[in-house]
């Protein structure tokens, strides 16, 4: 266990101008499961490469447990690491898989025996110890890739996408035992994945990225609520946070004739005839009698609850709202609905940056 | 109705691979012919292999008698295929110690520049080597290694040291990158990547390489006739030392060819079988 530190880590690929990952500092403390997040080209796992030592650190440093590894290779880094494909040895067992990395490090074989056995119980793989990988099923192969790296008792576990080979429901039932697991083992942990939910649902804390550029690193509930800037707005949280942009007006801001709480704070920072963006997430609008009017061009049922895309035309900019209301409602597509705002909503600059989040005033008050 | 549209098409594809098998059977024939004459010619009298063609004759096995046995040559049978075994074999362990480490680096670890190396190795075989041969005679001659097992597995080594590595950095590049960098991650050494995860996968791939420098090495005549016919005499020479100008040798020469072919025979057999298991190895994955 130890904590790790990306200190303005860049890796730039030969040929490309733009870095792929482009100054990451982070720091990941001892035992924290970090989930770095992000579309695909946004570097997530270059960062989680160049901290396993698999690619080079063009710029910065990378630190585990307060030693400076940015030059030490991956053997000497005492990491364990869960590949997407597992990369399991296909002509050992899974009990040769397992205690490879422990025979490396000269373990006697006796106390290497005692370490995948016990690890085979934790991950329920003891009748399988002897068979090869090619006669396991995806989900063993996962759960021995997982023996692999818990049996080593390594400093840090890197996870690159390791349930993304699952079908959904044992990715879901697998995502649950990992979070357990880690927490028992309490490893630190840095995990990628391109699933905002796997993010969400494992993290203690997430780390946001888009073209190799951090965007924010914060717990799932402070993303959610506070996101920093519209990408983080529009990534975290399915489905996505609406996004409308809206023009600064002599009385403040209105979103096709809803008028958008302005903080007195944030009231100075708005010019007039500026672009800001407004964002407000399905759940915190609803359907009322009064607001901003529009039709309902899709109703998407799901039992408990129901979104209904809703769009309205206000003088001339088209503006489309996904709204969440209780499951079976009686809108129809086709149907003249009411939005108004019910809950915070979000301002971003011209910049696209974070300005205010405020709470919007209770329907009709 | 459809039962009998499925049987039409069935009926078709049949009878195209009859068509294509009976093609495929004269064509083999017609290669394989002159073997198997050269099989039954050892097997006859001189006399009846000089005569007029025959399909039938009683076999003897004088004309193997004679050529495991006669001292007319320069060198006996066995010393001949000693000779070859020793040469064939060191040549084929040095070209592996050789071409595994140099495959490696080009597949899994590429230097910089290493289409150029990739380049230059092939490049060795574009010279004809009669271009080379009085070079190759001075410089053996000069060392003293002229007439001697050493300079041709010196040659041998060089002569397959290209094609294997060509063919392992093939294998090599099957082997799927992630596995190597788990064993790296997993605290592997550059040595225990190479001989616990990659070379037992690509086990197949190395026994084909092997298999073929073997049969390579062991049919190799302009080299060994020119730089080693006194000592370290191999099989080939060993066979057209029945080539005479007095009497008839046909039955003879068949018999020592027969001889001379049964350990390639064996190898490619092996090496066929090795080598599918090999070339199918990516798509297994």
């Amino acid at each position: 266990m130890a904590e790790v530190r990306y200190e303005a880590a860049s890796r730039i690929y030969p040929g490309v101008p733009k870095p792929a990952v482009d100054q990451l500092s982070i720091e990941i403390e001892e035992g924290e499961f970090l989930v770095l997040v992000g579309p695909s080209g946004s570097g997530k796992s270059t960062a989680l490469r160049m901290l396993a030592g698999l690619e080079p650190c063009d710029a910065g440093s990378i630190h585990i447990g307060g030693r400076d590894v940015t030059l030490t290779p991956p053997r000497d880094r005492d990491i364990a690491m869960v590949f997407q494909n597992y990369a399991l040895y296909p002509q050992m067992t899974v009990a040769a898989n397992m205690g490879f990395a422990l025979k490396q490090a000269k373990v006697p074989a006796e106390e290497r025996r005692k370490r995948v056995e016990e690890a085979a119980r934790i991950l329920d793989l003891t009748e399988y110890l002897d068979r090869k990988p090619k006669n396991l099923s995806g989900g063993q192969r996962q759960r021995v890739a997982m023996g692999r790296a818990i049996v080593r008792e390594p400093q840090v576990f890197l996870m690159d996408e390791p349930l993304s080979n699952l079908d959904a429901k044992l990715r879901v039932q697998t995502r649950l035992e990992l979070a357990d697991l880690q927490a028992r083992l309490g490893t630190t942990t840095v995990y990628v994945t391109h699933d905002q939910v796997e993010a969400m649902t494992l993290g203690h804390r997430v780390a946001v990225l888009n073209f190799g550029v951090l965007q924010q690193c914060d717990t799932p509930k402070r993303l959610y609520d506070e996101p920093a800037n519209t990408f983080v707005a529009g990534f975290i949280g399915s489905p996505a946070m609406n996004l409308n942009e809206c023009v600064v007006e002599d009385g403040g801001l209105n979103l096709g004739g809803l008028a958008v709480p302005v903080p007195e704070a944030a009231r100075a920072q708005l010019t007039r005839g500026e672009t800001v963006t407004v964002g407000v997430r399905p759940e915190h609008l609803v359907l009322s009698d009064q607001g901003l009017a529009g039709e309902v061009r899709v109703v998407e049922e799901l039992g408990s609850e129901a979104y209904v895309r809703v769009h309205a035309t206000h003088r001339g900019q088209d503006l489309r709202l996904f709204v969440r209301t209780e499951g079976g409602t009686n809108v129809h597509r086709g149907d003249t609905v009411h939005v108004a705002f019910d809950g915070p909503v979000h301002l971003f600059g011209p910049d696209g940056q974070r300005m205010a989040t405020t709470v919007a005033a209770p329907v009709g008050g | 109705m459809s039962g009998d549209s499925t049987s039409v098409i069935v009926g078709e594809k049949k009878w195209h691979n009859v068509v294509l098998g009976i093609i495929a059977w004269i064509v083999g024939i017609l290669f394989f012919f002159p073997v198997a004459w050269m099989f039954m010619n050892g097997f006859k009298t001189e006399a009846v292999a000089n005569s007029d063609p025959q399909l039938f004759f009683e076999p003897t096995t004088e004309q193997y008698t004679a050529v495991t046995q006669q001292t007319t040559g320069l060198l006996g049978f066995t010393e001949a295929f000693a000779n070859s075994a020793w040469i064939v074999g060191i040549s084929t362990i040095f070209v592996m110690i050789l071409a595994i480490p140099a495959a490696y680096a080009l597949a899994v670890r590429p230097v910089k520049k290493w289409r150029d190396v990739l380049f230059f190795f092939i490049s060795t075989k574009f010279l004809p080597i009669v271009a080379a041969i009085l070079p190759l005679w001075i410089i053996a001659r000069e060392l003293g290694i002229l007439n001697s097992r050493v300079v041709l597995i010196i040659l041998y080594t060089a002569m397959n040291l290209p094609l294997a590595v060509w063919m392992l950095r093939s294998f090599f590049r099957e082997v799927p990158k992630s596995l190597i960098e788990a064993a790296d991650v997993d605290g592997a050494s550059l040595w225990a990547q190479l001989t616990s995860v990659v070379l037992p996968i690509v086990a197949p791939g190395v026994a084909a390489t092997a298999l073929l420098c073997l049969i390579f090495a062991w049919n190799e005549f302009f080299l060994a006739v020119q730089l080693n016919t006194v000592d370290g005499q191999t099989v080939p020479i060993w066979v057209t030392s029945f080539v005479s100008t007095r009497g008839n040798f046909i039955a003879k020469l068949s018999a020592a060819s027969t001889l001379a072919s049964v350990p390639v025979v064996i190898a490619g057999w092996i090496a066929q079988k090795r080598m599918i298991r090999g070339l199918a190895m990516g798509a297994i994955k």
